[in-house]
């Protein structure tokens, strides 16, 4: 975990300090107003379900990414298993799920994700995108749902699965600094650049909003 | 044979080279030399290391390869949305290729990714609308475009575009002399209809410097005289410059950042010479592009803005025809059903839309203007943007492209398009020729004149 926030906050920071006025095109410090203003709508927009024409345009893809992310942050921060765990180490707790959302949710997240996945298959602009370590990146990104659904159930051998369960989540948030999963916190920077390029450069700084 | 006498890794500086290379009719000596051109790995290598930032790397890094930017893409619709055009894929197949090989490419690679740099995407930044994690491809081509240009693998009309301006300061082979003598001439041409028209030079601290592009100059002097009534009726203390005069740049489709700089630089010269309240540019899309959106940048101007306020023809004329400036006969408005392309250069990527309305509501009469869909910042290219037009070898490619465009057209039943940016305008026109659908299309300039009510101090004396 210390892994995780150290490294994400590092990166995060290495990009906008990567961002070059120049090479880039857009100038970030002269306009900070428009800027700020630009990429908080283009984050905003983005996170709301059907929020923007692109989400709109696919309702079905929509759903399940929603579905999928909205478990996938909130169970982790949220869970009440998590928060005992968390409050045992370092004293301090989240609100918490109440079980029966937590059941839904995780499940949520299984079927979204293994729909993404038949997706991913399925549709030929898609597949010819994928790669191996995009089905590495789901398997590392859906083995701390199942594993901790199967000791949740108490399947087999509840210390097994609790310790699998444990390493899993343990990958996962090892692998948010350093593979793809690091859109975690980079879609935020990457959303809140192309926010400062359209609300400075292109058309902000003329009063038209735009229309994602 | 590494470096050919026609293709090769050096830019062309003078109108001599530029005439050499014209010499290859077609450039069929040119695209036989680029199959044996060498690619300079370790040019490639230090100039992504230098110039690749992290927006850039970030982008190719966490692209989530979900295929969301597919149908946004109008080439990936018009070519039976054959997987290999979907924007992702393009660049993740080029850019993204010659990233992760550190520059260790073919040649036959590099001549590939010269294929989809220029015949598969035109830059007009849709994709970039559609994707949740804000990856615009658009902006991805044109950095490899630069990449590819540096290293030789450029079409040989954008290279011979790109030398024009290194060696004229112009899209084409127009001096500054043959500029300003084609000016005059046709105003004086005009000068009957319209007593005391004039083309004010280089005149300082005139409220508008009107710039053009140089295919007016050559191909349709009318525009300017055209531009020199709609001022002179509009009451405008204007003046166009004998030097910077030119807005384009196929440098900037070629990806020539050098020669870009150089022709933005020359018209900002003239800015800082004639200290005029505003630019002006004509009605084109690329040009306004290029020297009022990404020129600065080119230029090293922290602010992101050129020297003086500079504004597109859609912008002056929607001003001027709300302040009253220019008046419109009622009865001489269009009357028929008409439509508007919306140009991605300022449209999508300089937020231009209201303008062109205001506009359309002054000149078409109620009930005749109907959109495209979709429109606005969502509106698709013409088919022939970012260079695409002019490249003979991608012509099949191109002609293919019209197709989205020409089916927004029909679609609205529209028999007249009003295309207020010249590579629009080719493309319609391209396309009308290549599908005859029956469509006639137009600038702004010669509608508006049809039906100005032209001041009494300009009517010709009986
Ligand atoms: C690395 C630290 C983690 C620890 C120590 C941990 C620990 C636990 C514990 C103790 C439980 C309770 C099992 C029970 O109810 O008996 C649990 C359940 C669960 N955990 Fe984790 N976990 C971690 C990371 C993660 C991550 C990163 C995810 C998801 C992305 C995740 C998803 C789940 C799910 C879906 C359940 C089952 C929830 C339910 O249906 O009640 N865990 N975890
Ligand atoms: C605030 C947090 C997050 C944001 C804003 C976010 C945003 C996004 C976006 C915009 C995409 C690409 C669009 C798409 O695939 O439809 C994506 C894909 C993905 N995200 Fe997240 N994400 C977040 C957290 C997470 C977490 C915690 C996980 C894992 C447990 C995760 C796993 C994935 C996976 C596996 C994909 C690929 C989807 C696919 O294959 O279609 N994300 N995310
Ligand atoms: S910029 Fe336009 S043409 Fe290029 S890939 Fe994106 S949508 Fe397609
Ligand atoms: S929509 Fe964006 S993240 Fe998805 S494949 Fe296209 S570029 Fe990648
Ligand atoms: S030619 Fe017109 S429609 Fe096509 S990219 Fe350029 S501005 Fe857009």
């Amino acid at each position: 975990m210390g892994v995780c926030i150290i490294g994400m906050a590092v990166r995060f920071v290495r990009y906008f300090l990567g961002l070059n006025w120049q090479l880039d095109r857009v100038a970030y410090r002269a306009h900070p107003a428009a800027g700020i203003k630009g990429a908080a709508r283009s984050i905003y927009k983005w996170l709301i379900p059907f929020g923007t024409r692109g989400w709109r345009t696919q309702p079905v893809m929509t759903a399940a990414f929603f579905g999928f992310h909205v478990s996938a942050v909130a169970v982790p921060l949220f869970l009440a298993g998590h928060n005992l765990f968390l409050e045992s180490k370092i004293g301090f707790s989240l609100i918490t799920l109440g079980p029966a959302l937590a059941d839904f949710l995780s499940w949520l997240a299984v079927g979204c994700g293994a729909f993404l996945i038949l997706r991913r298959l399925v549709l030929p602009e898609v597949r010819i995108l994928t790669t191996w370590d995009d089905y590495f990146i789901w398997f590392i990104a859906l083995a701390p749902f199942i594993t901790g659904l199967v000791a949740r159930y108490q399947m087999g051998s509840y210390g097994f699965w609790l310790n699998l369960h444990i390493f899993c989540g343990e990958l996962l948030l090892i692998a948010i600094p350093f593979t793809k999963m690091s859109h975690v916190f980079l879609f935020f920077a990457s959303r809140a650049q192309l926010g400062m390029d359209f609300g400075i450069k292109r058309g902000g700084m003329k009063g038209t909003k735009m229309a994602w | 044979m590494p470096e050919g006498t026609y293709c090769n890794k050096k830019p062309i500086n003078t109108p001599e080279e530029v005439n050499f290379l014209l010499s290859d009719s077609s450039g069929t000596k040119y695209y036989e030399e680029m199959k044996l051109l060498d690619v300079d790995s370790e040019l490639l290598a230090s100039t992504i290391q230098k110039t690749m930032k992290t927006r850039l790397k970030t982008w190719l890094e966490i692209c989530a390869h979900c295929g969301m930017c597919a149908d946004s893409c109008f080439l990936y619709q018009v070519n039976g949305k054959d997987p290999k055009q979907v924007p992702a894929y393009k660049i993740q197949s080029t850019l993204g290729e010659i990233v992760k090989r550190k520059g260790k490419v073919t040649n036959a690679f590099m001549r590939h990714a010269m294929e989809v740099a220029w015949a598969q995407c035109t830059c007009c930044n849709r994709c970039g609308m559609y994707c949740p994690h804000g990856i615009d491809t658009g902006i991805m081509f044109g950095y490899l475009r630069g990449l590819l240009y540096q290293q030789g693998f450029v079409p040989w009309e954008l290279k011979i575009g790109a030398g024009m301006h290194r060696a004229y300061r112009a899209q084409m082979d127009v001096t500054d002399a043959d500029f300003v003598e084609t000016f005059e001439w046709m105003v004086e041409e005009y000068e009957d209809d319209y007593p005391g028209l004039t083309v004010p030079v280089d005149v300082e601290d005139a409220d508008i410097f009107y710039t053009v592009n140089a295919r007016e100059v050559k191909h349709y002097p009318e525009d300017l005289a055209e531009a020199a009534v709609l001022f002179h009726a509009a009451g405008e203390n204007w003046t166009i410059a004998s030097k910077g005069w030119e807005q384009t740049s196929l440098a900037m489709f070629a990806g020539d950042w050098a020669a870009c700089k150089m022709q933005v630089e020359s018209v900002y010269g003239a800015m800082e010479r004639l200290k005029p309240k505003r630019m002006v540019g004509t009605e084109c899309g690329h040009a306004h592009r290029a020297t009022v959106i990404e020129g600065p940048y080119w230029a090293g101007r922290p602010d992101g803005r050129p020297p003086v306020e500079s504004i597109h023809y859609v912008e002056w004329l929607a001003e001027a025809l709300e302040s009253g400036k220019l008046k419109i006969d009622p009865e001489k408005r269009i009357q028929e059903p008409v439509t508007l392309q919306d140009s991605c250069n300022y449209i999508r990527n300089h937020g231009l839309k209201k303008a062109t309305r205001t506009i359309m509501q002054h000149i078409v009469a109620p009930g005749y203007f109907i959109e495209m869909s979709p429109n606005k910042e969502h509106n698709y290219c013409c088919g022939g943007g970012g260079g695409f037009n002019g490249i003979g070898v991608f012509r099949k490619q191109r002609n293919r492209a019209l197709l989205t465009k020409r089916d927004q057209i029909l679609a609205t039943g529209a028999k007249l398009v009003i295309a207020p940016c010249h590579n629009c305008w080719d493309a319609i026109r391209d396309l009308e020729e290549e599908y005859e659908i029956g469509i006639r299309w137009s600038f702004l300039k010669p509608l508006i004149i049809k039906m100005l009510i032209v001041p009494d101090h300009m009517k010709p004396v009986e």
